[in-house]
């Protein structure tokens, strides 16, 4: 099975002469270089991926670092510079106008950070403004809105107008409209960086419970690393337009690619997202263990009371095979080693 | 992102080295250009006094009247014969009169029980009931001002204009908004159709559509339409961008973008160019009295002429009254348009069809009886009488007081100024408008002001230019001084803003020649009465860009100064005013630009000069060519002007956003 999006050295630089920087030796200068010399702003810098069918991938980079360029050019709101996109194996770049229509129409929808509700249209309309661009009736389009409302939990606010509702329901508005149309894969612009932090919880909660009730591949935009971390399969960081790392959250905080990815998650609790595997030891020769062995995928978190119990370390296990031993010492530097360093 | 590419070019700016290396900065550049000035200024005053000539009077037939008149001859001759007429022109007139026709029709169909039903039904379903009262109202007191049928003959050319002007406008409006290239050929267009005062729209019109109400139509239309235009524009571009992204995303074609999304959210601001387009009409409706259109504009003419006070006062007050009408019910449906006014679906239906029941009724029943047919003449009330009294006892009690400022103004600042100019060679002229333009608003300006100079020479009528000048000096000096004046208060008392508002909303609904009524009445005619006149024409909008100006001025830095302990008049002096600069300089070029349009206009009440020229070409064959090229002398006077002021405000801004980079 090909991946749902398959991302192929991406490039999106903004300015006069755009087309002129790929694959000269300008595409090596640093951004600020490039700037400088040709007036151009290399958004988005040769980035490759591939996100797998029913996963939450997310893009994770401060303001600036390119993400939301990168994410419009998945479906060509922004046109890429170079470089490919493939969507369930098509080629996006490739297709003409229609086409490109009807895989927005279809098979990708994208919910905004800044909502972009239609102020003068109800709910039931915004929601079903998908299905009406495409033709769908009257009567059919308002049963299917009624349904992603329930979905979103905005029961009863059919008949309302956008600015009457909260920013946090406006949102859910926002995820409905692109629920509607029944969409294989969503893309999520910093979906909740305009919300409360309490409602951003919430928000987050039901985005996890969607993607476990209808199984969409998610691709989550954020430049909160929390957000990151609670929904995402796999993450990608980027730095000034580049890809600097994509892993899994226990990959990025066990093993950071470079001092830009360990600066981003030093404040992490490592013990909450790494796992037994991070820690363990191997045990001395003649070492008297715990009968009862710990799997190695269990978070650290997870395991504090019982390794401090314990009279001697406690074997870890990947299925049958033992991989390790973990005790009091290895579980120490997990527990404290994400505080900034206390000066003198 | 997007705002990321935007400043693309700041890199090669800051590449660029400094022009002249030994220049230390602004701080000691500015006395150096304050001397150059004063040096400049007194060459300038040498050089006058050199050369100056004895004001010859301008050439009573120059090649330029000739040509005009050669123009108007070949026209006459080949009106029926020229294709571009049989086929262009005389079809456009014909279209245009259809129109007004069919619109006279319907309007006069209604009968005036009817139409006052219709114009207060219509009020009720798109602005509420509280307009509709005032609608019904204000057209109810047409008839009791016994000016029925005018008011309704200006309705018509208005409404006809405003139609052509919306069916053209929005189109273009949109067009210019989503295709940069309409839009890069549309604005230079626009900017002139702007500053054009309405005079200078009439002698081509009957050039073209003979005199009558399809001229007159045309000429509204096209005076009516930039507004549209712009505002339609204006409102597209406004449509939030991240509202267009989401509906791309969900597969948009570029139509429903447009159907669905983009003119559904400018509808409010689209309204508001429906708005600007009436108003616009209105004044311009008036004054193609002059080209023979009916209505009420025939009347105040009339009474004019015979300074008839109290007679152009009632149809002043039509006009007025018909004005505030039109302008409420349109700044109403523009409020209730907004797409965040939600209103019952029930309400939305049965409003229309009960107002269309009531229209009905009312046009049945006024057919049927006998009071219908005409406005009953016992309502007629009129204050004509009691205005020419007042008129008349102004002048008796208070003759010596308005002659004496008249004759201060007229001998201290009109005449002085007015003979420097008049006695100023051409070519002493145009060099110092090239230079002082150069200075204040660039080489570019400068060059298009000069060659609007020469255009002034070409037409032969030069002197009659700088005396239009010089009253145009008098009166932007005293605009500016009592619109600052005002517009400071305004910006610092609350509630002298307060009063002033509704003052200044009333001002800037009337049609311009209303305000020659209260000019001629204090001052009888005379160049004098032209100045009075657009004084109070040009102050509203002056008072109004001064307050912003000064009311922009941001907070938090009004807070800085006022707590390292400013006195209020160290606050205005030293931050305020200052910083409003760049308002003060709009505000300068709005109200130089007005100015002139009222100056011309005040020939129709002894201002002389370029304004009687253009009114003489109306009445007398003979001078056509004369009233043809001074409709053309007004334009490039106001472009002279406009470039000479609007460059400074430009300016003044460029050098307030690079001061912080050298």
């Amino acid at each position: 099975m090909p991946p749902t999006i398959a991302v192929d050295h991406l490039w999106k630089v903004f300015g006069p002469k755009a087309d002129k920087v790929v694959g000269t030796p300008l595409a090596d200068l640093p951004r600020a270089e490039l700037r400088a010399q040709t007036g151009c702003l290399a958004a988005v810098r040769d980035v490759s991926f591939a996100v797998e069918p029913g996963e939450v991938f997310v893009v994770m980079g401060l303001s600036g670092s390119g993400k939301s360029t990168l994410v419009r050019c998945l479906t060509r709101l922004i046109e890429p510079t170079s470089g490919e996109v493939h969507i369930d194996g098509e080629a996006v770049r490739a297709m003409n106008p229609k086409r490109l229509r009807e895989l927005r129409r279809h098979g990708v929808a994208m919910v905004f950070q800044h909502f972009g509700l239609l102020p003068h249209r109800q709910v039931v309309d915004n929601i079903a403004y998908g299905l009406e661009i495409q033709g769908v009736g009257k009567a059919e389009r308002h049963r299917r809105a009624a349904e992603v409302l329930t979905l979103v939990g905005l029961d009863g606010h059919e008949h309302q107008y956008p600015d009457q509702l909260s920013g946090g329901m406006q949102q859910r508005v926002g995820l409905a409209r692109a629920l509607a149309t029944d969409p294989a894969v969503l893309l999520f612009d910093e979906p909740f960086s305009a919300l409360d932090p309490l409602i951003r919880r919430d928000m987050q909660a039901e985005v996890r419970r969607l993607h476990a009730e209808v199984g969409k591949t998610l691709v989550f935009i954020t430049h909160d690393l929390a957000e990151a971390l609670s929904l995402g399969d796999r993450i990608a960081v980027m730095r000034d337009g580049a890809l600097v790392q994509v892993g899994t959250p226990e990959e990025l905080v066990g093993a950071p690619a470079d001092d830009y990815v360990a600066d981003f998650v030093r404040e992490v609790p490592r013990a909450d997202v790494l796992s037994l595997r991070w820690i363990t030891r191997d045990a001395a020769p003649d070492e008297v263990l715990e009968d009862q062995p710990l799997p190695a995928g269990t978070v650290i978190r997870d395991t504090i009371e019982r390794v401090l119990r314990a009279r001697h370390p406690i074997p870890v296990v990947d299925g049958d095979e033992r991989i390790g031993v973990v005790d009091a010492e290895q579980l120490l530097p997990a527990l404290t080693g994400h505080r900034p360093p206390v000066p003198a | 992102m997007s705002t990321a590419v935007t400043d693309v070019t700041v890199p090669a700016e800051a590449v660029d080295p400094a022009p002249d290396p030994a220049a230390p900065g602004p701080r000691r550049k500015l006395p150096g250009r304050r001397t150059l000035i004063l040096l400049l200024v007194l060459a300038t005053a040498a050089v006058y006094l050199v050369v100056r000539t004895s004001a010859p009077a301008d050439d009573d037939n120059p090649w330029a009247f000739r040509f005009f008149s050669g123009v108007r001859d070949w026209v006459d001759a080949n009106r029926d014969t020229s294709p571009l007429f049989l086929y262009g022109f005389n079809y456009l007139r014909l279209g245009v009169s259809l129109l007004v026709d069919t619109v006279h029709g319907a309007l006069y169909g209604l009968g005036w029980a009817g139409l006052v039903a219709a114009a207060g039904a219509l009020a009720a379903v798109v602005a509420g009931w509280r307009i509709a009262l005032l609608a019904v109202a204000g057209f109810l007191s047409f008839g009791v001002l016994g000016l029925w049928e005018e008011s309704v003959d200006t309705l018509v050319l208005t409404l006809s204009a405003v139609l052509l002007a919306v069916l053209i406008g929005v189109p273009l409006g949109v067009l210019a908004a989503r295709v940069p290239a309409v839009g890069a050929v549309l604005r230079p267009v626009l900017d002139v159709m702007q500053i054009m005062p309405t005079f200078a729209y009439l002698a081509p019109m009957t050039l073209l559509f003979l005199i009558g109400s399809p001229a007159a139509t045309i000429a509204t239309l096209i005076y009516a339409i930039p507004p549209a235009i712009r505002i339609t524009a204006l409102g597209i571009t406004e449509v939030p961008k991240s509202t267009v992204e989401a509906a791309t995303a969900l597969g948009s074609t570029r139509w429903q973008l447009l159907g669905k999304v983009r003119l559904p959210l400018a509808r409010p601001t689209i309204v508001l160019a429906v708005n600007q387009a009436i108003m616009m009409a209105l004044s311009m409706v008036v004054i193609t009295a002059l080209i023979d259109a009916p209505g009420l504009g025939q009347t105040i003419v009339q009474a004019l002429e015979r300074v008839n006070v109290g007679a152009a006062f009632d149809a002043g007050l039509a006009i007025v009254v018909l004005a505030v009408v039109l302008d409420r019910i349109t700044t109403h449906a523009a409020h209730r348009a907004a797409p965040t006014t939600h209103r019952s679906v029930r309400l939305r239906l049965a409003g229309p069809v009960v107002a269309v029941v009531a229209v009905v009724a009312a046009t049945v029943l006024g057919r049927m009886s006998s009071w219908g047919a005409e406005f009953p003449a016992a309502w007629r009330a009129s204050f004509a009488v009691g205005v020419n009294e007042a008129t008349r006892w102004v002048e008796f009690h208070w003759y010596d007081a308005t002659e004496a400022l008249k004759n201060v103004v007229s001998a201290g600042l009109l005449d002085p100024i007015e003979t420097v100019l008049t006695t100023t060679p051409w070519w002493l002229f145009l060099v110092v408008v090239l230079i002082f333009g150069a200075l204040s608003s660039g080489p570019r300006a400068a060059v298009i002001a000069g060659l609007a100079v020469a255009g002034l020479v070409g037409l032969g009528l030069w002197q009659h230019a700088m005396q239009t000048l010089a009253t145009v000096l008098v009166a932007t000096v005293a605009t500016m001084a009592f619109g600052i004046v005002f517009g400071v208060l305004g910006a610092r008392h609350d509630r002298f803003a307060l009063v002033m508002r509704p003052v200044l909303d009333a001002a800037q609904t009337m049609p311009s020649f209303v305000y020659l009524l209260p000019a001629v009445a204090l001052f009888g005619a005379s160049r004098f009465t032209a100045i009075v006149a657009a004084v109070i024409y040009a102050v509203p909008p002056v008072v109004r860009l001064v307050e912003r100006g000064v009311r922009d001025v941001p907070a938090t830095v009004v807070e800085a100064a006022v707590s390292s302990g400013s006195t209020p008049r160290q606050l205005l002096w030293k931050v305020q005013l200052p910083m409003a600069r760049r308002g003060l300089l709009l505000a300068a070029n709005q109200g130089i630009v007005m100015v002139l349009a009222m100056v011309v206009v005040g020939g129709l009440v002894g201002a002389g000069a370029l304004g009687y020229d253009v009114v003489a070409g109306f009445a007398q064959r003979e001078d056509f060519g004369k009233g043809l090229a001074a409709g053309f002398a007004i334009v490039l006077l106001g472009v002279l002007l406009d470039r000479l002021t609007q460059g400074a405000g430009r300016r003044a801004d460029d050098n307030r956003l690079r001061r912080p980079a050298t």
